[in-house]
């Protein structure tokens, strides 16, 4: 039947990972109410066909003419068959014959997977290459004629066939076996035991074996419900022990004779073959999801965490609506190319949301290159894909308005949404490699896009002039041989090239803002300075915007105009580039500025900021950098700070700015 | 790619031998005298004698592989011990009615299994539950148990299709589908549940991709995202899934061919196995390898097709 089904899936990678202890697997299956409940049935089903004998309420083969082809009734409990022997029995019977089967295939598969699998993996070498050979070619028989051939040559033998099945499907465990002891041998604690003098046999019964009974158990519980299918079907063709002794598969043969008269026997012989194949195979799924949820403990511990701090993390947003900078930041500007206002993106669903980014606000004009910095975990990114609505299915807005040239963009559908992607607002990714389609080439990939905004503006660009078309985009980026690269696929471009390709796609549309997340982290530092002179002569000849995410004080320099400096979900400070670089308002600004490599002074270690961003169920209701700040004082964390208007057209959210201010200069600056 | 083709072609040579060599050891442990077994208990031993040197049973078993692996290259199987006919004859005349069997069913499978596996990636919830109530009622219903519910409602109650038979494709195109419908439904239950759950899988996971991302920032179509983009990457790890479902239905062949008395090579392979007729098995088994070679070859070359870094490697 589906033999090679069972073997791909647990080999898969699902399987494949933490393994259990097998006390461990147990204590996961008594947990879940499905596996209970599957383990609860295998007992009783088991049990029950093993005392048959002693249970069964009539001799299977009894023939009771008064009770022919009746439903079930109270002598009855399943109905009787059509020569009036009782279902119920014969079910029980029959099932020591089916289950015999299946624990003969089983138990022949551990003997035999067990040792070799362990074998391949732990001795690697000319023995792995050789026993993965064998199994590639194993796995290619057809497995049901060799078991007919079996049953010819054995005289219809099951237990002959069922050891031959075990046999067979010994080659997928063996797989999935050497694949884990792969994995766990490189771990340390193997080479601690080796270290104590542990032989190769001891390490892999003691440390290994236990370590891969997880994934042992999900691989034999579906062969099992694999083995019972086969096991089944034999009898059903009739290859089995000959009539009348009963077997699962033989009764439902039986049925089908009389499907006309009687189709009521199709029911129990079927039901409990299905209900068994069902309860081993999500035996199976139970383990398989107790293993690899075991590796994911410390994240789900994290997520019910979040889960509780989030009704806390509702009032400080509350409390900050009034905000001092409203002067400033008063209402969406309709002269702004992008207006951010109170923008508020939360995580999880409604009764369990976590605020990531808490009342950003922002303009970016025309022509203009705004750098949003931070550090990792401060909301850069998330700010900046709610912009264009691309926030992954577990966020949303919740709060505030983005408008463009001041119509509201947020709430739009997605299909509104699209008449902007692209051709306002374009986003050039952090990681160039995965930012492109592997399965189309650059050309195709760039062609596209140019036609679906000609299809936007409802005009039609024919396949050879978007073809054109794309070539001239990747001319503009500054890539040699154009006509070539159009050809090549994503996997045989370097990785600089790839971000070129990216911001080609990304001004396909020319866009009024380009949204860069990033664009230069995942490349080589020559490179880096490439892609940035490659940005900075774009928005100089076609006087696009440029929104630039980034944790590195040296692109800021380099490119932008005015710096937006965000911590923990919040923006705590923005001014002109100058100004930032002559005197941070913020005492985040300033440790970030110093943290810098770029500025670091030579011979002086470079001071990094302790501790790390909280997490955003950890934010306290005062300020959110208190904790990790030198300037901080109780007053800090009493409420939560808005952010202030300092001097001219810059603001902070800090109340200690004073403190920050050289000698004689701060008080009159402050006021103003 | 041109190489990988022809790697696996090689591997798939000791595959055959071992297999043919598996069943014919097998055989020849078989207790009791084959040519007695063809002349029937009345013969006389000078007539059992004289087929024994005939067949060349008084050879050891290697002699005796090597004697029929040289048949094999001349297109001779031997013959049946029961009918007497050429092995070779009765499986093409099998042959036909499996690989309709097998290829219908793949195909029916990919079709509905993919669409059931996008449909429920994009809609999630309903769907999605109902792809997985269906992979467990796939897993868990024996297909010979479903065929012969099919047989009952469809062709005994509702009268709509045949309970039995085959119509040969150059006969009637009609009647030859019409008499597949059942057991093609029969064999593919398995198949689309297996088929839409990876379906939806890799398609969730293509949907997380920065590339579907940077498509969606520029604008591209939902439409085209889906289609283009998500289901061309996900029919990576979908391939392989339909090569193994095509597989499994093969074996499956077996049993389903016999619930609908059709005269393909599973039901020819039982009748050999209760008939004692070793030779056809072992051309069954053959024929059977080679389909599974045939198979996984395909998808080696639809892996090809779909991943350029197979392709141009």
């Amino acid at each position: 039947m589906t033999i090679a089904t069972s073997t791909e899936n647990s080999a898969g990678p699902s399987a494949g990972g933490a393994g259990a202890a097998p006390a461990g697997v147990i204590h996961a299956i008594l947990r879940t109410p499905v596996g209970l409940a599957c383990l609860i049935y295998l007992a009783i089903v088991v049990v029950a066909c093993a005392i048959a004998p002693w249970i069964a309420p009539h001799d299977p083969l009894f023939q009771d003419l008064h009770a022919i082809g009746k439903g079930p009734n109270a002598a009855h409990l399943l109905g009787t068959d059509m020569l009036g022997r009782d279902v119920l029995s014969r079910l029980l019977y029959g099932g020591a014959y089916s289950l015999g089967g299946v624990l003969t295939a089983v138990v022949v598969l551990l003997i035999v997977a067990v040792p070799f699998g362990l074998l391949a993996g732990y001795a690697g070498g000319r023995v792995d290459r050789v026993i993965s050979r064998v199994i590639d070619v194993a796995m290619s028989i057809p497995v049901i004629i060799i078991l007919l051939a079996v049953l010819t040559i054995f005289n219809r033998n099951m237990t002959a066939a069922m050891i031959v099945f075990g046999l067979l499907g010994s080659s997928g465990l063996i797989r999935v076996v050497r694949g884990n002891v792969l994995s766990v041998r490189e771990e340390l604690y193997i080479d601690a035991a080796r270290v104590i003098g542990l032989g190769p046999a001891q390490i892999a019964v003691r440390h290994v074996l236990p370590r891969t009974s997880g994934a042992i158990i999900v691989h034999v519980s579906i062969f099992a419900a694999i083995s019972l299918g086969v096991q089944t079907g034999l009898s059903y063709l009739g290859l089995g022990v000959p009539p009348p002794a009963p077997t699962w598969g033989g009764m439902v043969g039986d049925a089908a004779t009389v499907i006309q008269t009687n189709p009521w026997l199709l029911v129990p012989s079927g039901g409990v073959i299905a209900i068994t194949v069902l309860a081993f195979g999500l035996l199976g799924d139970v383990v398989r999801d107790a293993t690899s949820e075991r590796a994911k403990t410390a994240t789900g511990r994290t997520r019910l965490a979040r889960r509780r701090g989030a009704t806390a993390d509702q009032k400080p947003a509350a409390a900050v609506v009034r905000d001092a900078t409203a002067a400033l930041l008063e209402g969406p500007n309709s002269a702004a190319l992008l207006s951010v206002r109170g923008l508020t993106v939360a995580f999880g669903a409604d009764d369990a949301a976590t605020t990531v980014v808490e009342n950003v606000s922002f303009d970016i004009f025309r022509g203009e290159c705004v750098g949003l910095v931070g550090e990792s975990g401060s909301g850069k990114t998330v700010t900046a894909l709610s912009v264009l609505g691309l926030l992954k299915r577990v966020g949303r807005i919740t709060g505030g308005s983005v408008s463009l040239e001041g119509h509201e963009i947020s709430g739009l559908p997605e299909r509104e949404k699209r008449r902007f992607r692209g051709t306002e607002i374009a986003l050039i990714s952090q990681e160039p490699m995965v930012a492109l389609d592997p399965s189309f080439t650059i050309g195709d990939q760039l062609a596209e896009v140019v036609r679906s905004h000609a299809r936007m503006k409802n005009k039609r660009v024919s396949r050879a002039a978007a073809r054109k078309r794309a070539v001239e985009l990747i001319t503009a980026v500054n890539i040699p041989d154009p006509e070539v690269v159009a050809k090549r696929y994503p996997h045989q471009i370097s990785g600089g090239q790839a971000q070129r390709v990216a911001i080609a796609a990304a001004i396909a549309g020319d866009p009024k803002l380009l949204i860069a997340d990033e664009p230069t982290t995942a490349l080589d530092v020559t490179v880096q300075a490439e892609i940035l002179d490659l940005l900075r002569s774009l928005q100089a000849k076609n006087g696009i915007a440029v929104l630039l995410v980034t944790h590195d004080w040296g692109v800021v320099a380099d490119l932008c105009d005015r710096a937006l400096v965000m911590y923990a979900g919040q923006i705590v400070e923005t001014a002109d580039i100058n100004r930032v670089f002559q005197l941070p308002l913020h005492p985040y600004t300033k440790a970030l500025l110093e943290a810098s490599p770029h500025l670091a002074v030579e011979g002086e270690p470079l001071p990094a900021i302790p501790g790390s961003v909280p997490r955003p169920k950890d934010w306290p209701t005062g300020c959110h950098f208190a904790a990790r700040c030198r300037f901080a004082t109780e007053d800090c964390l009493a409420a939560p700070v808005p952010l202030l208007k300092v001097g001219e057209e810059r603001a902070s959210r800090c109340i200690h700015t004073d403190q920050l201010m050289p000698e004689g200069r701060l008080v009159p600056e402050a006021v103003r | 790619m041109t190489q990988l083709i022809l790697r696996r072609l090689l591997m798939s040579i000791p595959l055959l031998l071992v297999v043919s060599l598996v069943v014919f050891v097998l055989g020849s442990l078989v207790p009791g005298d084959p040519a007695q077994t063809i002349l029937g208990v009345d013969a006389t031993p000078d007539a059992v004698a004289a087929l024994r040197d005939k067949l060349g049973l008084d050879q050891p078993w290697y002699a005796q592989y090597f004697h029929w692996l040289s048949g094999v290259f001349h297109g001779d199987l031997g013959t049946s011990l029961y009918s007497g006919e050429p092995v070779v004859t009765t499986l093409a005349e099998r042959l036909p009615v499996t690989l309709s069997l097998v290829s219908l069913s793949t195909l029916f499978c990919m079709v509905v299994g993919i669409g059931f596996g996008m449909l429920s990636a994009v809609r999630g919830g309903f769907l999605g539950r109902v792809v997985d109530t269906l992979s467990l009622a796939g897993l868990a219903l024996p297909n010979f148990w479903v065929a012969v519910v099919l047989v009952t409602l469809f062709a005994v109650k509702l009268r709509v299709f045949p309970a039995t038979g085959y119509t040969p494709l150059m006969t009637s195109p009609f009647y030859w589908i019409v008499g597949l419908v059942l057991p093609v439904c029969a064999l593919s239950l398995a198949g689309i549940a297996t088929i839409a759950k990876q379906t939806r899988s890799a398609v969730l996971d293509v949907l997380d991709r920065d590339y579907v991302r940077t498509f969606r920032a520029s604008g591209v179509s939902e439409w085209s995202v889906l289609l283009k983009h998500a289901l061309r990457n996900a029919s990576i790890p979908v391939a392989s899934v339909i090569g193994i479902h095509a597989i499994a239905s093969l074996d499956a062949t077996v049993f389903v061919e016999n619930v609908f008395v059709l005269p393909g090579m599973g039901s020819l392979a039982t009748q050999a196995t209760l008939d004692h007729d070793l030779p056809v098995i072992e051309g069954v088994a053959l024929y059977f390898t080679v389909i599974v070679i045939v198979v996984n070859l395909c998808v080696d070359i639809a892996y090809g097709l779909l991943n350029p870094k197979v392709r141009t490697a």
